[in-house]
């Protein structure tokens, strides 16, 4: 268990779902994440499990909300425009608070796009894809190793706070191979009981899973205990990674894969003297404002990079509140930033502001 | 001498008032369902899924363990129900725009998958519960609030008969029409609703009994007039009996 295996991200995703006491999956076929789906065809009827390929996304998230409403842990993957057409889903599981964990293997958009990977679906993710006030808990892994260490995470979140985890990934993520190593391999049967579950009244009365409440007095109740409970998930759960930051006075904010790669324009940077360091939420909601402020005052400048023309830029506005200057850069359409062309970027500011 | 009860409220059923209007035939069905699953000691297994419509609220109204699904998507969440939980009986309550219009991806690859549910379908001609619009299983020349003129097949097509299509499948175990105008025909429905249980509990296949049903209000018509209706229009459009038996349902 403690060895380290060399796995495709996609496969290694399905892997990590699967050692996390998953058993069923439901899902459509879309580019790029197919590898994830079909690791689970070949692996879970060997099980004991269930791989079910759906006639539609909007079909796929409707029985994944029906498992989760069966107490099971669930899962299903696809990309941009299979998740929007989740979104339906999605807001009913998050109105009926059951737990479920769905992945975005984000690409380019809008519409049709492109198979490249891409971050513009970070607004759909953190500002509520679907309709009504709610919230998806959003991981962001940056690494392989990384994704294989926040699926369990991500499934103990959704049972813990009974709701949606979106693990947002993207093309990258899922075709690049890495040396992986599992810690954990979780089986359905050690996972504790859902008191909740509607399988049957069998010695109980009946439960009822339902996201509505035709009396408004009633529903803005429920509204008001999902906003407690995102409460307590923004002052509990938020995850995120300061990358050489002790001494800094330039900070560059990017997630995911280009967080990964500014990792690697802050080592060049700081080969030249330049003391700049990384900020990567890796929770993107709950979204790290408290701690990304407390740069404020150290730093000269925030860079925040992302494969998009600006989405996350909103929250680092919204943290930073114009005390100090927020410079963007951004590829999109399935376009990946360069080191080259980031640290351009940086250098110029840095000439600008001198 | 002991007085032998030959009819009683079902324990299955909740003993509350019910939303439905003078003359809906939900209350029959949910009855129906209720005696069955009381008759078959089913309660502690059974969940229904119930839809976006006028049944919206049904889980009010049986004791069974009960889900609340989107428009159309009844199925794909029994689907995800019963993979998760095969021991589990479970029934797919919708409508005929739920089930014929916006649910018909979700209702024919069930049936195709021959997933181990039972579908009740209450084809009441129209979308009752957001005031009588048209639905696809509207009868042509018959007048809704979108159709204020008769449904026109030149411009809307023709209604679909759900139960004879997806009859052609292989996945389906059973499927049968009924009515519930009459007391011979409730008699019927209840036979055919009992098979369709047995088909999934025998692990058949899919398994669907469609019900013609009243809405007197939304065909603006008493009661008495609305089963008159189903008798001499809907019958000879959608007849009633079974479409689908495959070998061993009883």
């Amino acid at each position: 268990m403690s060895e380290k295996i060399f796995m495709k991200g996609a496969e290694a995703l399905a892997e990590a779902v699967i050692r996390s006491g998953c058993r069923l999956f439901f899902g459509y076929p879309i580019t790029p994440q197919n590898e994830t789906p079909e690791y689970f065809s070949r692996k879970l009827p060997l099980i004991g499990g269930t791989y079910l390929q759906a006639e539609s996304e909007v079909a796929a998230i409707n029985m994944v909300y029906g498992a989760a409403c069966a107490g099971k842990r669930v899962f299903t993957s696809t990309s941009s425009p299979g998740f929007s057409l989740m979104q339906e889903g999605i807001s009913y599981i998050s109105g009926s608070n059951v737990p479920a964990v769905v992945a975005n293997i984000v690409r380019g958009g809008p519409g049709l796009g492109d198979i490249q990977p891409a971050q513009s679906d970070y607004f759909q993710a953190t500002k509520g894809g679907g309709h009504g006030d709610y919230h998806l808990i959003v991981l962001a892994p940056s690494t392989v190793q990384e994704v294989v260490d926040l699926v369990p995470v991500a499934f103990d979140l959704a049972d813990k706070y009974r709701m949606v985890v979106e693990l947002f990934l993207d093309g990258i993520l899922g075709q690049m191979m890495e040396a992986v190593e599992f810690k954990y391999d979780i089986k359905p049967e050690d996972l504790p009981e859902k008191p909740w579950v509607t399988t049957g009244a069998k010695g109980r009365s009946k439960n009822v899973i339902t996201s509505l409440d035709l009396r408004p007095e009633g529903l803005e109740k429920i509204n008001l205990a999902l906003k407690e409970k995102y409460k307590e998930i923004e002052e509990k759960e938020k995850r995120w990674e300061e990358y050489k930051c002790d001494d800094i006075e330039y900070l560059i904010v990017a997630f995911g894969t280009t967080g990964r790669i500014v990792k690697s324009v802050v080592d060049e940077l700081r080969e030249e003297g330049i003391k700049v360091g990384l900020f990567r939420p890796i929770t993107l909601w709950p979204f790290p404002y408290k701690e990304l402020a407390a740069f404020i005052d150290k730093v000269k400048f925030f860079l925040d990079v992302e494969m998009n023309l600006g989405q996350m830029l909103e929250d680092v506005n919204l943290a930073v509140k114009d005390k100090k200057p927020v410079y963007f850069y951004g590829r999109t359409g399935g376009m990946v930033p360069t080191v080259d062309e980031i640290k351009e970027f940086f250098k110029k500011k840095l000439e600008e502001v001198k | 001498m002991t007085v032998k009860p030959i009819y009683t409220f079902p324990k299955s059923l909740e003993k509350k008032n019910t939303h439905y209007c003078p003359g809906c035939h939900h209350g029959i069905v949910h009855r129906l369902i209720a005696e069955l699953i009381d008759e078959m000691n089913l309660l502690e297994k059974t969940v229904i899924v119930w839809p976006v419509g006028c049944s919206v609220l049904g889980y009010e109204y049986l004791k069974t363990d009960g889900v609340e699904a989107a428009h159309g998507r009844a199925p794909a969440m029994a689907t995800g129900i019963k993979r998760a939980s095969p021991d589990s009986f479970v029934i797919s309550y919708q409508g005929d725009g739920d089930l014929a219009s916006i649910g018909m991806a979700e209702i024919a690859h069930a049936a195709a998958r021959g997933e181990k549910i039972t579908v009740v379908f209450i084809n009441n001609t129209n979308y009752g519960m957001t005031g009588g619009q048209m639905a696809p299983t509207t009868l042509v020349g018959q007048k809704t609030t979108t159709s204020p003129y008769g449904r026109d097949p030149n411009v809307c097509g023709y209604p679909i008969r759900v139960s004879e299509m997806l009859a052609t499948l292989e996945g389906p175990a059973y499927i049968a029409r009924a009515a519930v105008n009459k007391p011979a025909r409730i008699v019927q429905a209840k036979k055919f609703l009992r098979k369709a249980f047995n088909a999934q509990l025998k692990g058949l296949g899919f398994s669907m009994v469609e019900f013609l049903s009243a809405c007197p209000i939304q065909w603006h018509m008493t009661p008495i007039e609305a089963l008159n209706r189903i008798e001499k229009e809907l019958i000879p459009y959608y007849p009633l009996g079974e479409f689908k038996v495959k070998e061993g349902v009883e």
